[in-house]
């Protein structure tokens, strides 16, 4: 019977080779990093929050990472008469799509939806804001690496500088940016960070909470196996 | 079971008053005696028996969440003010603003999947101990048909988030009734009330996936209970312990179902909360196989995405479907993957009468019926893992393998089960 059992477990793992290989790189984690996130949020308001909305997170939530409503009001509130707003955006949709060739997706959930077998979301984000190159065949100037030939322009090229891409399929900075490469990577991070964090406020007090309720069914459980173990006493 | 049919008689107090006062009107203490204290179970249940009483927890546990999630989900397609679909934006709503809502969302999204996987284990159960066999058809029958409906329910609650694989699964599965010749097209346009997967279709498919679980599961669960308790447990060692009675008429190798299951089914509870909580507290996507990442982009009609993947439960039946790339009798490829998709649930129903073994459980079958069983659950799930993944040629042939091999199954088994050398019965339930 157990050997059958591990049989059936042990099914022979068939090879499949899969399609396109995506390389991403892994974005540092940004989870409880008040500071780091408190930049991101930052870099969103400033430099994402004007075409891209974050419709279903309120301002207030960033209370989440540390801020206060008076900070949050003085600023971060951009695009909102009020604190408890959403992150809404006024450009219309169809304006996107006429300007950009696709309307710019809301980025609330966009950590969430751009995981895959090659990464995390936000392993993808990471990947993706740093891929920007030049190319003069689009008509924003700019491609990118892992979202080929993306509506977005390189809206952060003053940060980054210019990349172009070699024959060798690599990328080089031909032209810098204000921020050294490092430190545009780990502005990156904190960005993406904080669209990992808006995709899920909850996600940190989820963890906590999960470890006091398995803590809890724990010491339900030897409660209920030593209530088994002794109404089944007298079964043999 | 007992055919004590005395009604309760007070013994003077408050509450024995009122117990008397309700049993004079309603079969209390008789509901209670048949089902419960007086049902007698076999005393070898393992591991393996947890899984039907945890199934109808996950049947509760998904009843108490949807009905809460229902008072803030909105069942509508037009786009609201930020230009997102107002039903995909209530269930972050749900997420996010109201209180304890991802709690009650991830609890159901969790559910749905968790359901499968004991019911799976639940229809295993079955075909290692032979619980389908006589007397135990019915009992088999109405199983299936529970898996059935909850497959149905299954489905139209993976579209009401309205994202992306929410809508174009919809469509692909709605999609096969225009298969069937002549009225396939009207057909489609019928059921989905609308051209394409609309508005429409969404309200429709949410009232019936309120409907159907609310109403008809728990129906059909109890008539699967009934039948139940009417012929007895089966048990692993496939034995019928009402053969060897006490003067008393009660089974030997029975115990009395309270306290006796109850309390070890409590331990199944928390032991099943536990995996539960894992999923739910720390990977509620479950790496993209409970909340697949595509579903976080609201639907869009103008943007197919390059691979539409079915939830992992649908897997099996969905690579039956693509298996079948050939035309024969006339009839399209595509039909007969409808039609193969379909037998591949309905052959479930046929089981009971194509087991010719003398025995019930696997302790006591030959090498045939084990070796089919390993080769059928292996299978199953390379079927389930093909259908997650897109199709190639090489993985459509692995599939169209293990599609025969599914079926050879079922079809064999009164041949292979009538050739093995099975061991004898023991007499008594072996512990």
């Amino acid at each position: 019977m157990k050997k059958f059992l591990l049989a059936c477990l042990c099914f022979p793992l068939l090879a499949f080779a899969s399609g396109a290989e995506l390389h991403l790189d892994r974005a540092p984690a940004r989870d409880r990093d008040y500071a780091a996130l408190q930049n991101g949020a930052k870099v969103f308001v400033n430099y994402c929050l004007n075409c891209h909305g974050a419709s279903y997170m309120r301002y207030n939530r960033l209370r989440d990472i540390g801020l206060s409503e008076a900070q949050i009001r003085d600023n971060l509130l951009f695009t909102a008469e009020k604190v408890g707003e959403p992150m809404a955006i006024a450009m219309r949709r169809a304006d996107g799509k006429q300007w950009f060739g696709a309307a710019p997706p809301d980025l609330s959930v966009i950590a969430r939806a751009r995981a895959s077998e090659f990464g995390s979301g936000a392993d993808w984000l990471y990947t993706y804001l740093r891929g920007f190159y030049r190319d003069d065949s689009r008509p924003t100037g700019w491609n990118n690496t892992v979202f080929a030939n993306v509506g977005m322009p390189h809206v952060l090229w003053e940060l980054q500088g210019e990349q172009t891409m070699g024959a060798d399929h690599h990328l080089t900075l031909t032209k810098p940016g204000l921020l050294q490469p490092a430190e545009y990577d780990a502005m990156v991070a904190d960005l993406v960070g904080f669209l990992v964090y808006i995709s899920e406020p909850i996600a940190n007090f989820r963890k906590e909470l999960g470890v006091v309720v398995l803590i809890g069914l724990t010491i339900l459980f030897v409660f209920a196996y030593a209530l088994k173990r002794e109404y089944w006493r007298d079964v043999h | 079971m007992a055919a004590a049919t005395e009604k309760y008689k007070s013994d003077g107090t408050t509450a024995g008053n009122l117990l008397e006062w309700l049993d004079a009107r309603f079969p209390l203490m008789s509901l209670w005696r048949d089902h419960l204290a007086g049902y007698y179970a076999p005393k070898n249940f393992n591991f393996w028996y947890f899984f039907g009483s945890l199934a109808m927890l996950v049947m509760v546990l998904q009843i108490v969440t949807g009905v809460f999630l229902v008072m803030h989900y909105k069942p509508d397609a037009s786009l609201n003010a930020a230009g997102v679909p107002v039903a995909f934006a209530s269930v972050e709503y749900i997420m996010r603003d109201v209180p304890w809502g991802w709690l009650i969302r991830y609890m159901h999204s969790t559910g749905a999947s968790a359901f499968f996987i004991v019911v799976y284990l639940h229809m295993f159960r079955g075909l290692l101990y032979g619980s389908y066999r006589k007397p135990r058809e019915l009992i088999w029958l109405v199983g299936v048909v529970i898996f059935l409906v909850l497959m149905g329910t299954a489905f139209m609650g993976y579209l009401l988030p309205w994202g992306q694989m929410s809508y174009w699964g919809a469509q692909v599965i709605l999609n096969l009734v225009t298969v069937i010749p002549g009225i396939g097209q009207d057909l489609g346009v019928w059921l989905r009330g609308d051209y394409v997967v609309g508005d429409a279709t969404l309200s429709r498919l949410f009232s019936l996936h309120y409907l159907l679980p609310v109403l008809i599961v728990p129906a059909l669960v109890m008539v699967h209970l009934i039948a139940l308790h009417e012929v007895g447990s089966n048990n692993p060692d496939g034995i019928e312990i009402k053969k060897h009675k006490d003067a008393n008429g009660i089974p030997l190798d029975g115990i009395p179902f309270h306290p006796y299951y109850t309390v070890k089914d409590i331990v199944g509870v928390v032991v099943f909360f536990m995996v539960f909580s894992v999923v739910l507290f720390f990977m509620p996507e479950a790496g993209g196989y409970f909340l697949e990442a595509n579903n976080f982009f609201p639907a869009d009609p103008m943007v197919t995405p390059p691979h539409i993947a079915p939830v992992w439960y649908f897997g099996p039946f969905y690579s039956i479907l693509r298996a079948n790339t050939v035309n024969f009798f006339w009839i399209d490829a595509k039909l007969w993957g409808v039609i193969f998709m379909g037998l591949g649930v309905l052959v479930f129903f046929f089981l009971p009468w194509l087991d010719k073994s003398p025995v019930k459980s696997i302790r006591y079958r030959g090498p045939l019926y084990k070796g089919a069983l390993a080769i059928f659950v292996v299978s199953f799930f390379v079927l389930g893992y093909l259908g997650m993944l897109a199709p190639t040629p090489g993985r459509t042939l692995v599939a169209q393998v293990c599609t025969i091999l599914y079926f050879a199954f079922f079809l064999l088994m009164p041949i292979y089960t009538a050739l093995d050398k099975c061991k004898p019965e023991p007499e008594r339930v072996t512990g």
